[in-house]
C-alpha cells in the first residue's frame, strides 16, 4: 500500500488530491446521499413540499407487481447476456489461441464492437430485426417464422440480449484470450504427451485454469447488464412491448424522468446501489483468493 | 501449437470465420445501407450490395438534408463528442495522476479515508444515481454545458486506481536518487513519474475516450438545445419519426461516420487498448 520512501510536506498532498476529492465530493457524494434522504421522503407533483415518510417508498415499491416484474426481468436479462456472451467469446478465444495465420485480422474484427456505442448498436440490430424492413426478418419470415419484437414480449427480450451481447463480445474475449494466452505451455505440452487430446486438454487444463477469469466476467457482465445496456433498449425496443424489456435501469429513468416520482425513482436507486455494492463486494472477495491461486 | 491436427486447423479458422462474420454482419449492412437511397432499403429485403449513393448520403449526413426534421447539422454534433469525450479523457488522467501521486508518495492525515472515499466511487456507475446527479448539476446552473456534460463523469476513479497499482510498482530507488540530486516532489513527478507512465496514459486514454464518446443516458438527460448534442444522441433523434418514416440511408450514413473515431482509436492503438483493457481490472 505504501512506499518506503515517501516526501514530506504538509500541504502539498493536499493540493494534489484536492481536484479528486472536490469532483467526486460534489458530483457523487452529494447527490448519492440526496438520493438516500430522498428515498425517505415524499415530495408532491409541482415539488411544493416534501413529506417523511420514512421507508414507505420502498414498501410500495415491493408491493409494486410491476416492479418485482422488472427485478425478474432484469436478472433473466443478465443471466441471458452474460451466459451467451461468456460461452460464445470463450469458444471464440479456444480457437483464436490456436491458430498463428490471419490471428490480428480475426482479432481486430472482433474488438470493433468495443468501439460502437450502445445506442447505435441498438440501432444497428433494430434495422436488421424490423418488422416492416429488416433484412433478417425477411429472411426468418421466408423460413416462415414471423419476427415483430414491437408486438412480442419474448422476441422483444431475444433483440435486446443479442445487441447486448454483441457489443460484449469484444471484451469477453480479450480477456478470454489474455487467460488462455498466460496458461504455461508446459502444462499444455506435458497433457499432450501423457495422451490428451484437444478435447480432454480444453476440459481438463484450460478450462479450470481460466476460472478465475470467467467467475471475473460473470460479474463484470451482470453489472454490465445492469447498466451499460441502457441505450440499447432505449434504441431497441424502449422498455416495450407494454414493460417486457424495462430493467431496473431504465425503470428508474421512466419513474423518475417521464413519471416525475422521485421518492420511488429514488428509493430504487438506493436498491440499485446495494446491488451494486453487494457485486463488488463478491468481485473482491475473489479478487483475494485469486492472489492466492 | 503442441499439436498439427489440419483437421482442428480448419475448425479453427471456420468458427472464427463464422463468429467474425456474424459479429461484422451489422456493421456491414449498416455500411452497405449507406450506400443506398431510403427507397432501395424499403425494398423488402433491401440489397446486400453496395450502391451508388454514397457520396450523396454522406453529403446530406454530414451537412443535413432539410428533410428530417432534425435539422441538426451532424458536423457539430462531432465536435460536441470531441470536445466531450477529450475533457473526460484528459480531465480523470490529470486529476487521477496527481491523486495517485498522493496516495501513494504522501503521509498525511486521513489519507486512509481519502483512499476509502476514492475507492467507492468505483462501485456506482452514473446511471445509479442520474436523478440526484441532475438536480445538483441543475443547481448548479451546469445544464447545457460542456462542464456539466463532463464533471460528473469524471468523478469516478477507475483511473487513479489503474495509476495508484503502477507507482506501487516504480522501484524506491527512484526516489532515493532523484532526491539525492535535489529533485523535490513534482519535479520528480513531472520529470521521473510521468514519463514511466506513458504506456497505462496510453491505454486510459483509449478507453476513457470511447467510454466518454459513447455517452448516451448522461447527455439525454443534461442536454436541451441542440446545439450541445453530441452525435451519439442525434442518430436516436432521427428516429423520433416511427421506422417507415426514417430516411435509414442518411441515418446508417451518419451512425457510420459516428462510429468512425472511436473504431479509429481501438485499431489503431489496439497494444496499448488491451494492454489497459487487461490492466485496469485486475
Amino acid at each position: 500500500m505504501e512506499k518506503r520512501v515517501l516526501f514530506r510536506s504538509a500541504w502539498l498532498p493536499w493540493v494534489l488530491i484536492a481536484p479528486q476529492l472536490l469532483i467526486i465530493g460534489i458530483f457523487f457524494f452529494w447527490p448519492a446521499a440526496q438520493a438516500v434522504i430522498q428515498s425517505f421522503q415524499m415530495e408532491d407533483a409541482f415539488g411544493m413540499s416534501t413529506e417523511w415518510v420514512g421507508l414507505d417508498n420502498f414498501r410500495q415499491l415491493v408491493d409494486n407487481p410491476s416492479y418485482l416484474d422488472s427485478f425478474q426481468r432484469t436478472a433473466v436479462f443478465s443471466v441471458l447476456v452474460a451466459g451467451i456472451g461468456i460461452v460464445v467469446s470463450l469458444a471464440l478465444a479456444i480457437f483464436a489461441d490456436r491458430i498463428v495465420r490471419f490471428a490480428l485480422v480475426y482479432k481486430t474484427l472482433l474488438i470493433v464492437p468495443y468501439a460502437v456505442a450502445p445506442v447505435i448498436a441498438g440501432v444497428l440490430w433494430v434495422f436488421l430485426f424490423s418488422p416492416s424492413i429488416g433484412v433478417v426478418t425477411y429472411y426468418l419470415g421466408a423460413l416462415g417464422y414471423n419476427w415483430n419484437h414491437m408486438m412480442n414480449d419474448g422476441q422483444a427480450m431475444a433483440l435486446i440480449v443479442i445487441a447486448s451481447v454483441w457489443k460484449q463480445i469484444s471484451y469477453n474475449f480479450l480477456f478470454f484470450l489474455a487467460g488462455l494466452q498466460s496458461i504455461p505451455k508446459a502444462l499444455i505440452e506435458a497433457a499432450s504427451i501423457d495422451g490428451a487430446g484437444p478435447w480432454r486438454r480444453f476440459w481438463n487444463i484450460q478450462l479450470p485454469l481460466l476460472s478465475p477469469t470467467t467467475f471475473f466476467l460473470l460479474v463484470i457482465n451482470i453489472v454490465y447488464a445492469f447498466f451499460d445496456t441502457f441505450g440499447i433498449i432505449d434504441a431497441a425496443t424502449q422498455g416495450g412491448p407494454g414493460q417486457s424489456t424495462s430493467i431496473l435501469v431504465y425503470k428508474v429513468y421512466q419513474d423518475g424522468f417521464k413519471a416525475l416520482d422521485l421518492g420511488g425513482s429514488a428509493a430504487q436507486s438506493v436498491i440499485l446501489m446495494c446491488i451494486v455494492v453487494a457485486l463488488t463486494v463478491v468481485q473482491f472477495r475473489y479478487v483475494e483468493k485469486k492472489v492466492q491461486y | 501449437m503442441v499439436d498439427r491436427n489440419p483437421w482442428l486447423n480448419f475448425l479453427s479458422h471456420a468458427v472464427l470465420i463464422l463468429g467474425v462474420a456474424i459479429v461484422a454482419f451489422p456493421l456491414y449492412l449498416a455500411l452497405i445501407a449507406s450506400t443506398h437511397t431510403a427507397d432501395a432499403i424499403v425494398q423488402s429485403p433491401m440489397p446486400l450490395l453496395p450502391g451508388a449513393h454514397l457520396w450523396d448520403n454522406y453529403r446530406a449526413a454530414l451537412l443535413g438534408s432539410g428533410k428530417l426534421g432534425s435539422n441538426t447539422n451532424v458536423l457539430h454534433m462531432m465536435w460536441v463528442s470531441f470536445v466531450v469525450a477529450m475533457v473526460i479523457t484528459v480531465g480523470k488522467i490529470a486529476i487521477s495522476l496527481l491523486s495517485a501521486f498522493a496516495i501513494v508518495y504522501f503521509r498525511f492525515p486521513f489519507k486512509m479515508l481519502c483512499f476509502w472515499a476514492i475507492f467507492v466511487t468505483l462501485m456506482l456507475p452514473v446511471e445509479v444515481r442520474i436523478l440526484p446527479t441532475y438536480k445538483v448539476v441543475a443547481d448548479l446552473g451546469l445544464l447545457n454545458s460542456y462542464a456539466g456534460l463532463t464533471l460528473p463523469l469524471i468523478a469516478s476513479a477507475t483511473a487513479t486506481f489503474l495509476f495508484r497499482q503502477f507507482f506501487l510498482t516504480v522501484p524506491d530507488e527512484l526516489v532515493e536518487a532523484a532526491r539525492m540530486d535535489g529533485a523535490g516532489p513534482m519535479r520528480f513527478f513531472k520529470d521521473v513519474l510521468v514519463p514511466l507512465s506513458r504506456t497505462s496514459i496510453a491505454a486510459l486514454f483509449v478507453i476513457q475516450f470511447i467510454y466518454g464518446w459513447n455517452q448516451y443516458l448522461w447527455p439525454l438527460l443534461m442536454t436541451t438545445t441542440e446545439d450541445m448534442y453530441p452525435v451519439v444522441i442525434g442518430i436516436k433523434r432521427m428516429l423520433a419519426g416511427g421506422e417507415a418514416a426514417v430516411d435509414w440511408n442518411i441515418v446508417m450514413a451518419t451512425a457510420i461516420v459516428a462510429m468512425l473515431p472511436p473504431t479509429a482509436v481501438v485499431i489503431l492503438m489496439q497494444k496499448w487498448f488491451v494492454k489497459g483493457l487487461v490492466d485496469t481490472e485486475k
